[in-house]
């Protein structure tokens, strides 16, 4: 078993993981944070796309001439993606959270079965 | 070599068994604790993938500033949660639909690792020829992500700027709501 088969089911798991929580749980806060748990699944899985094993991180330096950068360290592109994705998350999870105060303030609950408006 | 399958064998029992906690605890405290634990491993996880810059954001923005706002949410909410009373069988079912979807989509990728996948072979090559000329930095995510994608970082900027506006309306408007309500009370007293 390799690191990268490892990664891709240990990501795989956390986003389904986090889709049960998100289905599951009855309180605001907690599909806030299980859909964080799935973000940082689906950031998992992006990086072990790029990985490959036996090379090394993509930084040029004595140990990684440019010449052979491209047989010697990974693929940088994932890693490029996965660094807007985190902070794209941060924001949505910031923006849920607000969202989550406001509705408390509503109805003094985070209980998300108390909000029937759009219930039929 | 047993070594470093003993640890990434142990980080991703303890992620995922960490995530497991988080969905199965019932005190709200703990939970938002452990999804900075979480953070926080899965950021060691990433340094393993050799993903370094990665896992520096993961562990300043998720273990960092994520753990931070869920705690100021919970102080300012209530802790309590009611244990749900429904059975867990339709998302039991919608987890199991979605997890066979996506083994069957990875049934016809690449191998994973597999360094002359299409992915690997297109773009990056160029980046990594044309960086050194081009800028001369050494961290080849730190060009990519300033200069040959600079126009997704422009856009993430855009994203983060757009929810910093919508978090600030929906705090306003709490405040302005707080403040009016002791004194209808006081009214109404």
């Amino acid at each position: 078993m390799s690191l990268v088969t490892l990664a891709m089911a240990g990501g795989f798991a956390l986003i389904l993981i986090g889709l049960y929580g998100a289905l599951n749980n009855r309180n605001i806060l907690r599909i806030i944070i299980a859909f964080t748990l799935a973000n940082t699944g689906v950031h998992l899985v992006l990086v072990a796309v790029g990985y490959m094993p036996g090379r090394t991180a993509p930084i040029l330096d004595a140990a990684v001439p440019v010449d052979q950068a491209n047989a010697l360290i990974i693929d940088p592109v994932p890693q490029a993606l996965v660094l807007t994705a985190i902070v794209i998350g941060l924001g949505v999870t910031a923006l849920m959270l607000a969202y989550a105060l406001r509705l408390f303030a509503s109805r003094h609950t985070l209980d998300i079965s108390k909000f029937t408006e759009l219930k039929w | 070599m047993m070594l470093d399958l003993f640890i990434d064998l142990s980080l991703f029992t303890m992620l995922v068994a960490t995530g497991i906690a988080i969905v199965k605890m019932r005190r709200l405290f703990g939970v938002t604790m452990m999804a900075g634990v979480f953070s926080l491993l899965s950021a060691m996880l990433l340094v393993t993938l050799d993903a370094v810059d990665v896992a520096f954001t993961e562990a300043a923005v998720g273990a960092g500033i994520s753990t931070v706002l869920m705690l100021s949410t919970l102080t300012l909410t209530s802790r309590i949660e009611k244990k749900p009373v429904h059975t867990p069988w339709i998302p039991l079912l919608v987890v199991t639909v979605t997890g066979a979807a996506i083994i069957y989509g990875t049934l016809d990728m690449p191998h994973f690792g597999d360094a002359n996948a299409p992915a690997q072979v297109g773009v990056a090559a160029q980046y990594m020829e044309r960086g050194p000329e081009d800028m001369d930095i050494p961290n080849v995510v730190t060009y990519i992500l300033a200069s040959y994608r600079g126009y997704d970082t422009m856009g993430e900027t855009a994203v983060v700027f757009t929810a910093g506006v919508g978090v600030l309306m929906l705090i306003s408007g709490l405040r302005r709501r707080r403040r009016k309500h002791p004194k209808d009370e006081g009214e109404v007293g």
